[in-house]
């Protein structure tokens, strides 16, 4: 298991670094000389040629990536075409932390409604309630966010005055409601589908049934011997529901009114703004990545069965 | 895919086995197993109505879908406009017709390209060959899914637009073909490629994994040693032997082709107007998310009208993927 983990840690640098080059690689394919976006469209051909070597656009594209990588391991991701003489770090790093910010509140709301309900349903199983609670959450799941959320707007805020309607105001502010209710909704849909597969897996179980032929109670039997089992395999896929639910914040962000990463980057792809677009992307995938490694190498010491090569 | 089976015993011993029904097709047989579950078989239903609302596109339109008419905008539902009009003035029916049919034609080309023919073949091949050509492909994936799935797709969609929209005017005046731009061919392209990531890696490592384990299955290496040459191999002996989990992986994923292609229009980074798209639809009528509320409140049924098309697909995909999930791996539960 040491070796995996090794083997885990030595890779994810380099599929870092190869991400890097990819989404470095898109950057320069992107249209547009980036000195004549910046000088503006009236620039003599002189300056440009100018601000180009000053930027290192001259330069073979081997060179220009190693830069950029070196850069990036300092945390500079270079600056911005669009907002003159600001880093893109700078501008990303406080609209990645509300996005960060809203989307751990969604994941709560996911985890909130998903594991219990996946619970409930596999218990119910042979009962109406059981289908009942999958297809429900299929039918939020595959509910567009271009819908949830006006309607969530319209509901609880225009009609019901119970929450703001939009805006933002940090973690502990009720504008966050909505907005962590529309994308914890369908990462709560995949959560019951996953929580109530494996609950029935251990349901089943002959420990299980020891246990009730114990005499134990059914709560003990419940919590103790069923859901902690069950809940194991659901961690796995934390990551990539997360990671879903990111991509959906996007819009969210931008019905919602929320200054996130999501309104950044597309107001990037208008402006051409391609550093701070790559820079998002590389970003994301490196959470994605660090998020992933960190929850296998915490599943293998947890579930001890698991010995993975 | 015979009915019945006959055998014809020795001549004279005792009674002929003959016109006894043995065994139905394979197939036929799934398909009575998936008719039962009877959701699954509406949603069925339900999407081949909407892919046929598109396909037959230019016969059931009512209007043209890019008419404007400035005297009768932002109507409701009537007899003339069955889904009201925009605000330009346009027929929503007629729009959201020709949106299913960028639907249609999105989710197929990008799954016969992306999915089928390179996830397929990519996987066949690894998983039968395994070794270093198995590694390569598998960490290139890795390094694919490492992103963020909509961001990649939006990050791809942004920086190749521009390129191939010039080399598609390109090809238009040199060759004096006209209309590839703005007939949207080229948005189907820059669509195609920038869902690449998304579609083939999945498929890829379904299928390799099958065949790692088929390859060492008695039948195929009964098939080498005969000396049947290897593409003869992976795509008479393995892959037929593949098809359940691969129609299982598709009706997963249309799902979210259509809803990344919805997405991608919504961005305006997809298909470009004139040409209607549901996402195109719900960008514009909500002034690209900003405007949604109001627009829900005053005049739903213009969010409606894309909207409950992309809802009913996404889930019906999920049931009919639930379903024949059951029906064609029965292990797998």
């Amino acid at each position: 298991m040491l070796a995996y983990i090794v083997r885990r840690l030595l890779w994810t640098p380099v599929l870092l670094a190869l991400a890097a080059f990819f989404v470095f690689l898109m950057g320069t394919f992107a249209p547009g000389d980036p000195a004549e976006l910046r000088l503006g469209n009236r620039a003599t051909p002189e300056r440009i040629e100018r601000e180009r070597e000053r930027m290192g656009l001259d330069q073979p594209i081997p060179i220009r990536y190693f830069k950029y990588v070196g850069g990036v391991l300092k945390g500079d991701f270079g600056d911005s075409y669009h907002y003159q003489g600001r880093s893109v770090l700078e501008i990303i790093t406080p609209r990645l932390w509300v996005s960060i910010q809203l989307n751990i509140a969604a994941l709560i709301v996911a985890v909130i409604i998903g594991l219990p309900l996946g619970f409930y349903a596999a218990k119910k199983q042979g009962t109406g309630r059981d289908p009942a609670i999958v297809i429900t959450m299929l039918i939020l799941y595959a509910m567009p966010v271009f819908f949830t959320a006006p309607f969530l707007i319209l509901f609880f805020a225009v009609k019901l005055h119970w929450v703001p309607a939009a805006g933002w105001g940090g973690f502990f502010s009720p504008q966050i409601i909505l907005p962590a209710l529309t994308i914890g909704i369908p990462g709560a849909a995949i959560f019951v589908r996953f929580m109530r597969a494996s609950t029935l897996d251990v349901i089943g179980q002959e420990y299980v049934r020891t246990a009730h032929a114990k005499g134990m109670s059914n709560f003990v039997v419940n919590y103790r011997h069923i859901a902690r089992n069950a809940l194991l395999p659901v961690v796995t896929i934390m990551g990539f529901t997360l990671a879903g639910m990111f991509g959906g914040s996007l819009i969210i962000e931008l019905i919602y009114g929320i200054p996130g990463a999501g309104r950044l980057s597309l107001d990037a792809i208008f402006q051409r703004d391609f550093p701070v677009l790559t820079a998002f992307v590389l970003l994301g995938a490196g959470m994605l990545v660090l998020a992933n490694l960190i929850i296998d190498i915490a599943y293998t010491i947890v579930d001890p069965r698991i010995r993975l090569q | 895919m015979e009915n019945s089976q006959t055998f014809e015993g020795p001549k004279g011993t005792g009674p002929q086995l003959k016109d006894v029904p043995v065994a139905r097709g394979h197939w036929r047989k799934l398909w009575a197993n998936f008719r039962r579950r009877r959701l699954a078989f509406i949603c069925l239903i339900i999407i081949s109505f909407i892919y046929l609302l598109g396909i037959l596109a230019p016969v059931i339109q009512t209007h043209d879908y890019q008419e404007t008419n400035l005297r009768e905008t932002q109507q409701g539902p009537s007899t003339s406009h069955w889904f009201g009009t925009d605000r330009a003035g346009r027929d929503l029916y007629t729009r959201v017709v020709w949106g299913i049919q960028t639907t249609v034609i999105i989710t197929i080309t990008s799954f016969l390209t992306g999915s089928l023919l390179l996830g397929v073949t990519v996987g066949l091949v690894a998983g039968y060959f395994r070794g270093w050509i198995d590694a390569v492909i598998m960490r290139l994936g890795e390094v694919v899914s490492a992103f963020p799935d909509i961001l990649l797709i939006i990050l791809l969609a942004a920086t190749l637009r521009p390129r191939i929209v010039q080399l598609a005017r390109d090809i238009e005046d040199s060759t004096g073909i006209t209309g590839l731009v703005s007939s949207g061919i080229v948005d189907y392209v820059v669509i195609g490629i920038a869902l690449l990531p998304l579609s083939w890696f999945g498929m890829m490592r379904l299928v390799r994994g099958q065949v790692l384990v088929l390859r060492e299955a008695e039948y195929v290496q009964a098939a080498r040693a005969m000396g049947t040459s290897t593409p003869r191999i992976l795509f008479r002996h393995i892959l037929p032997n593949v098809v359940s989990p691969i129609i299982v992986s598709v009706s997963f994923g249309i799902g979210a082709i259509a809803l990344s292609e919805v997405v991608l229009s919504f961005f305006g980074l997809g298909v470009q107007p004139p040409r209607p798209s549901l996402g195109v639809m719900i960008g514009e009528v909500t002034a690209r998310g900003g405007a949604s509320v109001s627009v829900l409140r005053d005049h739903p049924e213009q969010l409606l009208a894309p909207i409950i098309v992309v809802w009913l697909l996404i889930f019906c995909w999920n049931i009919v993927g639930d379903a024949l999930n059951d029906v064609l791996n029965p292990r797998a539960r």
